[in-house]
């Protein structure tokens, strides 16, 4: 389990677009263990599927070096092809063809005899759920049913080493969920080296053992989710008063009892960020009322990978996503409070 | 287990073959505007309609110009795949770069075949008269032909990934001169001397030329050894090329 997957040295893509200068990916230096389960996390245009496309031999890099389940990127491309799968962020099945008949084709393409491209294509196709559509012509499937292909496609030679990049974007939470069961299982039952890239933070938090933040295409922050959110982030107890007043009493009591590292008042409500929330909540909740200060609501949150991301760059990878979560509630409200 | 480019070559040929297979009518599609010219034009050469050896010069002539048509679009193919992602997929594979542009240019062969087929099959009861041996020489000569043609308009698809219009641009400004100026339609023999110097230097007019002599019968030519020529020379740099478009993508 302790071979070396990939190593990167400084790996750094420049583009030029209109004679500027766009610096996607910056010294970067990477090392990334057989059997590891690691998810790249940042906003839009932050350098991760540049970072994919050039440890999959699609993009060169501009310095830097690359090695790859064994070989360098750059001089031995076909050494790392044979080696790996992946997953782009468009279509790998063609719209113009049938989804079986690319996936046979696709085993081919990795050396597999025609028997056995149609037997491990038919067994992606019962376990990604595609028997109804998989003999119709691509351009003809939902946008789902397309992505549940892409990953089929990537999974026919069973590589070592798989490379998704966002895999789950456009699927409904059902599929979104069974995907990640799938790729879970692949990790665990084959030891299968995944590196993925994903917007979702529930999804990087749920499926990763590693998280790697990106952006600007430079890594911020690589750890595990836990250690991240410990590190980076407390979590959040939102206490809701009935009274402007009653919420300032509450934060000099409150700054008394827990010593938290950061408490914040926004009209009636106040934010405390601490360790160890939910044990300090009673605590608090009964000291509160032992003072006379009524506290008409109260929410614990633990805090997530955007509040990581927050404190690491002082922006929010949330946009507008996601809205309706408490989390992103209590984020937005410290927005606006900072 | 192992993969070498005979058998890459392969998959991407078949590959690119079965929507063809699976839609054969869709080899009919980019034979419309050659029909409409047989029909159409066929009739307006100075020996009139129905004479027998205007068929005999036109006919060739059509045979190409359905190869070319179809073969100089189906980089529009390649384009689509760039766009939507199957490419890429492919670029990632361990598929040697020049079986992927030979397998894809080597499949432009079998409408080729299917269209000059129909073509001769259509024009049989007007009067044309078929030279088995020799046609079939022909086809061949033009298989080598569009191999190297379809390499170029996939080189020019990979060229054009970033702005589609360019292909239609070039595609569509470069075969009608091609056309006209190898004598397809009208014979270039009574036109001024500068246009017949350049049709010189088209090498679809030796293909045109050869292709004449052989679907008449006559095989050992000096106008069938300039067909082959030209058809060796336009193959071995559309796959040169083409390659290394490939290489780079
Ligand atoms: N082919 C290209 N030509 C020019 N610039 C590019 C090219 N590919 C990427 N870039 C630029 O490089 C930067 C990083 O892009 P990249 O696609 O790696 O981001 P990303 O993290 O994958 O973003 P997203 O979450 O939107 O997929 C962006 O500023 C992008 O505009
Ligand atoms: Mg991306």
């Amino acid at each position: 389990m302790n071979a070396t997957m990939i190593r990167t040295r400084k790996l750094t893509r420049h583009f030029v677009v209109k004679k500027e200068k766009v610096e996607a990916v910056r010294d970067l230096d990477l090392h990334i263990e057989s059997g590891e389960m690691v998810a790249l996390l940042g906003p839009n245009g932050a350098g991760k599927s540049t970072t994919l496309r050039m440890l999959t031999t699609l993009l060169s890099p501009t310095s830097g070096t690359a090695e790859v389940a064994g070989y360098d990127v750059t001089t031995n491309q076909r050494g790392v092809r044979g080696r790996i799968g992946y997953i782009g962020q468009g279509n790998g099945a063609a719209h113009s063809q049938r989804g079986r008949d690319e996936l046979v084709s696709q085993g081919r393409a990795y050396g597999m005899s025609v028997a056995a491209a149609r037997a491990r294509a038919a067994e992606l196709i019962s376990s990604l759920d595609l028997e109804g559509v998989a003999d119709r012509i691509v351009s003809s499937l939902s946008g789902g049913q397309r992505r549940r292909l892409d990953i089929a496609m990537g999974l026919i030679h069973a590589p070592d080493l798989l490379f998704l990049d966002e895999p789950s974007t456009g699927l409904d939470p059902q599929n979104r969920a069974n995907l990640q069961e799938h790729i879970h299982r692949l990790h665990a039952e084959h030891g299968t080296t995944i590196v993925l890239t994903t917007h979702y933070l529930e999804e990087a938090d749920h499926l990763a053992e590693r998280v790697i933040v990106i952006d600007h295409g430079r890594v911020i922050a690589d750890d595990t989710p836990a250690r991240l959110k410990a590190d980076h982030a407390g979590d959040r107890i939102m206490l809701t008063f009935d009274h402007e007043d009653d919420a300032r009493r509450g934060v000099a009591h409150s700054l008394g009892i827990a010593a938290p590292a950061h408490v914040e008042q926004d009209g009636a409500r106040v934010l405390i960020e601490a360790d160890g929330g939910a044990q300090l909540t009673p605590k608090l909740l009964l000291s509160l009322d032992g003072a006379g200060i009524t506290v008409n609501s109260v929410e614990v949150a633990r805090p997530t990978l955007d509040d990581v991301f927050l404190k690491l760059t002082g922006r929010s990878l949330r946009e507008d996503a996601a809205i309706a979560t408490p989390q992103s509630a209590i984020t937005t409200s410290q927005e606006n409070a900072a | 287990m192992s993969t070498n480019l005979i058998t890459d070559t392969a998959t991407v040929f078949s590959r690119e073959l079965r929507p063809v297979l699976r839609n054969p009518f869709s080899v009919i599609f980019t034979m419309v505007q050659p029909l409409f010219f047989l029909a159409l034009f066929a009739p307006l050469l100075p020996d009139g309609a129905g004479d027998e050896s205007t068929l005999q010069w036109f006919i060739p002539g059509i045979v190409v110009m359905s190869c070319l048509f179809g073969t100089s679009a189906t980089g529009s193919n390649l384009l689509y795949e760039i766009q939507t992602g199957s490419h890429e997929r492919m670029l990632v594979s361990p598929l040697s770069r020049p079986a992927l542009i030979m397998g894809r240019a080597l499949k432009e062969i079998v409408p080729m075949f299917a269209q000059a087929a129909i073509i001769v099959v259509v024009t049989i009861p007007f009067g044309f008269r078929l030279h088995l041996a020799g046609a079939i020489i022909g086809l061949l000569i033009l298989s080598v032909f569009c191999l190297g043609l379809g390499a170029l308009s996939y080189t020019l698809a990979l060229a054009s990934k970033n702005q589609e219009w360019m292909f239609w641009a070039v595609q569509q400004t470069l075969i009608f001169p091609l056309l006209l100026l190898a004598g397809m339609l009208l014979p270039l023999d009574g036109g001024p001397g500068w246009l017949r110097a350049l049709s010189r230097f088209n090498p679809l007019t030796y293909v045109v030329d050869a292709e004449r002599a052989l679907f008449s019968g006559e095989i050992a030519t000096a106008a069938v050894a300039g067909g082959v020529v030209a058809a060796v020379a336009v193959a071995v740099v559309g796959l040169l090329i083409g390659t290394r478009a490939m290489r780079r993508a």
